[in-house]
């Protein structure tokens, strides 16, 4: 019946959609918010009345120590979901385009597998500390992914690059079983921590440089947002719009393994936040690149920043893995959107 | 202008079209007439750039083609494929507007008039404001033959010669809308000197609409001239393996009209 009536010829009732650069802001504004939420809220309450006072009594003791609380283990940890969640959320709307199709995501071309493959063959190896499991991570990322491009790329069409994704992934999950068999009741654990993602990496040297990579990253790729909707029209109309098809498929899976790489090595595989959230900004948005980068840059720091407060606020004083939060949520939302989508 | 001389086509290593050899002139609108397989589009996406040449030369203003790169073929010319799949949700002014894109920055005032002149000449205005997938199929037909005149168009300085290559365009249009369409192909030519190229199935709209006609059967070149030249009896047969008539069109002064005269079975 819905489409019968929307095809009528008389001028179609037309539905509100709001603004891109409203909807823009009004995400802007949400996340500031919602950060400052965050940040009162944990073990330790710190109502945001009281954050002036924190700073006018600088040798109060318990101000000192709120003070540390503040910036030393919330805001970094917010900065951090900020930074994760806009990485997965614009890479897995660029990998939408690339692929044209609303359900694919960064993991696809065995980026984050190939990471979680890097990080646990590390610590089964005996790593203990972040500063040889990430690298481990990200060299895992690259790899996987140059894998799935090159052998992907070997014929024309995007189809290809899809399988050889799906048979990387598929190694790289079964290569990751035979380390977890393998490891120690101590390295299990590790493991599994890493596997279901974390934000409690978090630190500031760590956010000066992982900050200015992903949104200078994902600049360039909100670039290419001409090419991403000429994409929409399909392989051989985006050629004849002038954009070389080679080139762009290589530069988009080159910038989001970039973006994606680091984030998997140093927060573990965060799932269904690349997946869902372009997703969600699409609805009110429609596809046009040109608004829908910037804004699902914006939602997905917001939908982990809320993540990372529910994982913390559920089970106070400790944490939830965030991977599991993420999951739980998006989950049932993809079925929704799925079974949405017959009706 | 669009030069091709003893080209040959190829699919996967397979040559599907054998020597050809034509000339596209400014302002010329050539029709592509075939059975199923003929070759037709193989050729188009030759002289797309899409599919490289398999023997013979190609030139587009005295400059082989495969030297062109992507994004300067783009502003010399614009491809309609046959059946546009676009599933994602988009305005319609979004996807006219893509006609720009191989011109980067155009103010968007002159981008704005552009596209509102594509939307007219494709008989599309009124669906300005609409989704693209709440569309019927005709009317998203409609919608795409804006965006490549809106390629055609952009940045044309008057004497540049510029291609419009339409795979079949009329096939999912009602009569109005067919003939609405290629008015638009036949002012752009008489106006601004676009050449056209047309890939078409109906005989008789290609005999009023075309300047020049191309007969394809098999991969060869069975006729390459005017339309009451080329469209014999003996020739349509061998194109499309039907017993045909042509006659004097009724209306159309001078215009041939084909009837295609195979008995029903019993």
């Amino acid at each position: 019946m819905n489409t019968l009536a929307s095809r009528s010829a008389a001028p179609a009732p037309r539905r509100w959609r709001p603004a891109p650069l409203q909807i823009f802001i009004a995400l802007c504004v949400l996340l500031v918010v919602l950060a400052l939420c965050s940040a009162a809220s944990g073990a330790v309450r710190i109502p945001l009345g009281h954050w002036l006072a924190l700073w006018s009594a600088p040798a109060d003791p318990q101000a000192t120590f709120f003070r540390n609380v503040l910036l030393e283990v919330r805001l970094p940890r917010i900065v951090f979901a900020i930074v994760v969640g806009a990485g997965l959320a614009i890479s897995g709307a660029a990998m939408q385009a690339l692929f044209r199709n609303p359900l694919a995501e960064p993991g696809l071309i065995g980026v984050s597998l190939g990471g979680a493959l890097g990080a646990v063959g590390a610590i089964v190896l005996g790593a203990h500390s972040l500063l040889v499991i990430a690298p481990a991570a990200f060299a895992g990322s690259l790899v996987a992914t140059f894998a799935a491009y090159r052998l992907g790329s070997r014929q024309p069409g995007v189809a290809n690059l899809l399988l050889a994704g799906v048979a990387i992934n598929a190694i790289c999950a079964s290569v990751i079983g035979v380390f977890t068999y393998q490891a120690t009741d101590v390295q299990l654990r590790n493991l599994t921590f890493w596997n279901m993602g974390s934000l409690a990496g978090a630190s500031w040297p760590m956010l000066a440089w992982l900050a200015p990579w992903v949104l200078g990253l994902s600049a360039l790729l909100i670039r290419d947002w001409r090419a991403m909707n000429a994409l929409l029209l399909g392989e051989r109309e985006a050629q004849h719009l002038g954009f070389a098809l080679r080139r762009l498929r290589h530069r988009i899976v080159i910038l989001a393994a970039l973006i994606v790489g680091p984030l998997v090595a140093v927060a573990g595989t965060i799932s269904f936040v690349g997946l869902v959230i372009p997703h969600l900004v699409r609805l009110p948005l429609g596809a046009d690149h040109r608004w829908l980068l910037p804004n699902t840059l914006v939602a997905g720091a917001l939908a982990l920043t809320l993540a990372d407060w529910v994982a913390r606020l559920i089970v106070t004083p400790a944490e939830l893995p965030i991977g599991i939060v993420t999951a739980l949520v998006g989950g049932p939302f993809l079925l929704w959107m799925l079974t949405r989508r017959r009706a | 202008m669009l030069r091709a001389e003893s080209l040959s086509c190829a699919r996967a290593a397979r040559v599907v079209l054998h020597d050809l050899s034509f000339t596209l002139a400014p302002g010329e609108r050539l029709g592509v007439l075939g059975a199923n397989g003929a070759g037709k589009t193989s050729l188009l996406a030759t002289l797309a750039g899409e599919l490289p040449a398999h023997a013979g030369q190609l030139h587009l203003d005295g400059r082989p083609l495969a030297d062109y790169p992507v994004a300067e073929l783009a502003r010399r010319r614009a491809v309609l494929p046959q059946s546009p799949s676009l599933s994602f949700d988009l305005s319609v002014r979004e996807v006219v507007a893509m006609g720009t894109y191989p011109f980067g920055g155009l103010a968007p005032e002159e981008s704005a008039r552009l596209i509102a002149r594509a939307l007219d000449l494709a008989d599309a205005a009124v669906l300005a404001e609409r989704r693209y997938l709440a569309l019927s199929g005709g009317e998203q037909q409609r919608v795409q033959f804006a965006r490549v005149l809106v390629q055609t168009l952009a940045a044309h300085r008057h004497g540049e010669y510029r291609v419009l290559m339409l795979d079949e365009p009329t096939a999912s249009l009602d009569p109005r809308h067919q003939v609405q369409l290629l008015q638009g192909v036949a002012r752009l030519a008489r106006e601004e000197g676009i050449a056209a190229l047309l890939v078409l199935h109906d005989v008789n709209l290609a005999a009023q609409w075309c300047d020049r006609l191309l007969l394809l059967a098999q991969g060869r070149v069975v006729a390459l001239g005017a339309p009451a030249d080329v469209l014999t009896p003996a020739n349509l047969e061998r194109v499309y393996e039907l017993p045909a008539q042509v006659i004097p069109h009724p209306v159309l002064a001078g215009a041939p009209l084909v009837l295609f005269a195979a008995q029903v079975p019993c």
